[in-house]
C-alpha cells in the first residue's frame, strides 16, 4: 500500500524544526510539527531534528512523548535523524548523560561530540548511497558519529579519506535500517532536499 | 581536544574551497550551530555545580560568566571575562555547549575563549567595554559569536562584522523584561518595514540602518535576519520566556533570573518547558505553578541613563 500525501511530523520539542518543514514541503507531504502524542499518533513518518539531544531526551519524558514514540518506531514508523535525531534513535549513546532516552530504533552505537567541539565542526562533500545526481554537501555541527553497526543496519556515507581527516575519516555518518535513517549531519541546512526525498520514499513504500 | 579535522579557514563562506577538503570554521557552521539551539533557553552561571542544574533542567547551552548581571550591577567595578579555571571547570562538568563572555572589543579575551574550546562567545554588553568604537572582526575566528542588539541597524552592523547569532539586549540584571519586550518588537518592526519597501528606497533604509546595502536587500527579501534570533534581558519567569518566543524570539537566554531565585532548580526547568510550549497557556499555567520566590528586580526606569547595560554597543 502506498500512501499518496503522507504526514510527515518534525518532532519540535527543540532544535531546527523550520528548516526540516521547509525541505519536507518540498517533497509533496504535509509536514507538520509535533509535539504532543496526539500529534505523533496521526503522523505517517516522523522527522527528529538535529537540536541538543539532552534537552530533547527530557522533554520527550516531561511531555510524556517517550513511550508513545517507542511504541510508535518498534510498530513500523518510519523516521529520520539528523545528528541530535540519530543520538535519539540509536540503542546506545557514548559520552552521553547517564540518564539519557535511546529510543533504541537503530541497532547502531553513536558517540556524541565525536568530532570534538564546536570549532572543530565543519563542512564536507561526500557521497551518500540511495542519493543520485552527486555527492552531498554536509555540515557537520558538534556531530556525532557512528562507532559500530548491527548485522541488519546498512552504512550509507562516510568521512571521505584524506590527508587532513584524522581519526575522522571513514567514520560512518549516515545509516538506513529498515524504515529508519539517520545522518551525522544536517542536510536540512544546505537547501538540499534529497535526503528529505530518500526518507520520503521509505514512508511512501511503508 | 580535537579528534578530528585539523584544517582551520575562517571567515570563509559556505562552500569548501575545493569542493573536497572538509573546512572548519565556515559561516555556515557557525550561524548552523545557533540554529541547533533554536527553541532552547540559554542560561547564565557562575560554577559548576550551577551548570549541571541548567544542564538537569533540560538547559541547550550555558554561558559561564564570573558574576550574573545582577550581581555586577549590585557590586559595580569592571567587569571581564571569566577566569579560564572557572571556564574549564564548566566546560568539564556538562555536555551541552558552553559559551561565554568577552568584553565588547576585546579581541584578545576572545582569542582565549577560542583556545580554551568555549563553543560560542557573547560579545557582550554585560561585561565593561574594552574598545568605545570598534568591536570584535569576529570573522578573524573560528568560533562562533553572538552580539547584542536593541534594533534592527545594530543588529545588521554586527552580522557585518562576522556575528552568527544575535540576541535582543533587553536590560540584563534587572529582572525587568520591560526593554526585552521593546527590542523584540522594535526590531521585528523594523523588519516588517523593509518588507514593505519598494528596491529604490532599500538605498536609503540600508543608510539609516547604518549597515550595507547587500545586507539589507537579503534581509528585506527574506523577511528575517540571516542568522538566529534570541532575546535576553530581564526575563525571570515562564511567562517571560513564552511572551518573549510569541513576540517572535527564536529562543532565550536567562542570565540572573534562574540562580537568584528561590528555587534555581524548578525555576530552571519550568521556563524551559514554558519556551517548547510557549503558545499553550494550558501548559504555561502548569509550570509557573510553585516555584517560590522570583528574583527581587530592578525597575529599568528606575536605573539612571548612564547605567543602563543596553546602551552600551553601537
Amino acid at each position: 500500500m502506498s500512501i499518496a500525501q503522507p504526514v510527515v511530523g518534525v518532532l519540535a520539542l527543540q532544535g531546527d524544526v523550520r528548516e526540516h518543514l521547509v525541505a519536507l514541503a518540498e517533497c509533496d507531504v504535509l509536514a507538520r510539527p509535533v509535539r504532543r502524542p496526539e500529534e505523533l499518533a496521526e503522523v505517517d513518518g516522523l522527522v527528529l531534528p538535529g537540536g541538543e539531544s539532552t534537552t530533547m531526551s527530557r522533554l520527550l519524558d516531561t511531555f510524556e512523548l517517550l513511550e508513545p514514540l517507542r511504541a510508535r518506531l518498534k510498530d513500523g514508523l518510519p523516521a529520520y535523524g539528523s545528528c541530535a535525531g540519530m543520538i535519539l534513535l540509536a540503542d546506545r549513546a557514548i559520552d552521553a548523560r547517564a540518564d539519557q532516552h535511546q529510543l533504541c530504533a537503530l541497532d547502531v552505537v553513536v558517540r556524541r561530540n565525536a568530532f570534538g567541539r564546536q570549532v572543530d565542526s565543519f563542512e564536507a562533500v561526500l557521497d551518500l548511497a540511495g542519493v543520485e545526481d552527486g555527492p552531498v554537501h554536509a555540515v557537520f555541527i558538534r556531530a556525532p558519529w557512528v562507532e559500530s553497526v548491527g548485522d541488519n543496519v546498512e552504512v550509507l556515507a562516510r568521512v571521505p579519506e584524506s590527508p587532513i581527516a584524522g581519526e575522522a575519516a571513514g567514520r560512518i555518518v549516515a545509516v538506513r535500517q529498515g524504515p529508519v535513517l539517520a545522518t551525522a549531519f544536517h542536510p536540512e541546512l544546505t537547501g538540499d532536499a534529497r535526503v528529505h526525498r530518500l526518507f520520503v520514499e521509505t514512508v511512501r513504500a511503508a | 581536544m580535537s579528534k578530528g579535522l585539523t584544517v582551520t579557514s575562517p571567515g570563509t563562506t559556505s562552500t569548501t574551497a575545493d569542493g573536497v577538503t572538509p573546512v572548519t570554521g565556515t559561516a555556515q557552521v557557525k550561524r548552523g550551530m545557533a540554529e541547533m539551539l533554536k527553541g532552547g533557553v540559554i542560561m547564565d552561571v557562575v560554577n559548576a555545580e550551577q551548570a549541571k542544574i541548567a544542564e538537569d533542567a533540560g538547559a541547550v547551552a550555558v554561558m559561564a560568566l564570573e558574576r550574573v548581571p545582577a550581581d555586577i550591577r549590585a557590586q559595580g567595578g569592571v567587569s571581564r571575562m571569566s577566569d579560564p579555571d572557572m571556564i574549564d571547570g564548566i566546560i568539564e562538568a556538562v555536555s551541552i555547549p558552553v559559551m561565554a563572555k568577552a568584553r565588547i572589543g576585546h579581541f584578545v579575551e576572545a582569542q582565549v575563549l577560542q583556545s580554551l574550546g568555549v563553543d560560542y562567545i557573547d560579545e557582550s554588553e554585560v561585561l565593561t567595554p574594552a574598545d568605545y568604537a570598534n568591536h570584535i572582526d569576529k570573522w578573524q575566528f573560528t568560533v562562533p559569536f553572538v552580539c547584542g542588539a536593541t534594533n534592527l541597524g545594530e543588529a545588521l552592523r554586527r552580522i557585518t562584522e562576522g556575528a552568527a547569532m544575535i540576541r535582543s539586549k533587553g536590560e540584563a540584571g534587572t529582572g525587568d523584561v520591560s526593554n526585552a519586550t521593546t527590542h523584540m518588537r522594535k526590531i521585528r518592526a523594523e523588519l516588517r518595514r523593509l518588507q514593505t519597501m519598494s528596491p529604490d528606497e532599500l538605498y536609503v533604509a540600508a543608510k539609516e540602518l547604518q549597515a550595507p546595502y547587500e545586507l539589507v536587500r537579503e534581509v528585506a527579501e527574506a523577511g528575517k535576519l540571516p542568522v538566529v534570533l534570541f532575546t535576553a534581558g530581564g526575563i525571570a519567569t515562564p511567562a517571560d520566556a513564552a511572551m518573549m518566543m510569541q513576540l517572535g524570539a527564536e529562543g532565550v537566554f536567562v542570565g540572573s533570573g534562574i540562580f537568584k531565585s528561590g528555587d534555581p532548580a524548578k525555576r530552571a526547568e519550568a521556563i524551559v518547558k514554558a519556551t517548547t510550549f510557549h503558545d499553550d497557556p494550558d501548559v504555561i499555567a502548569k509550570v509557573s505553578r510553585g516555584l517560590g520566590e522570583a528574583m527581587v528586580g530592578i525597575n529599568v526606569d528606575e536605573i539612571p541613563e548612564p547605567h543602563r547595560l543596553a546602551e552600551r554597543g553601537w
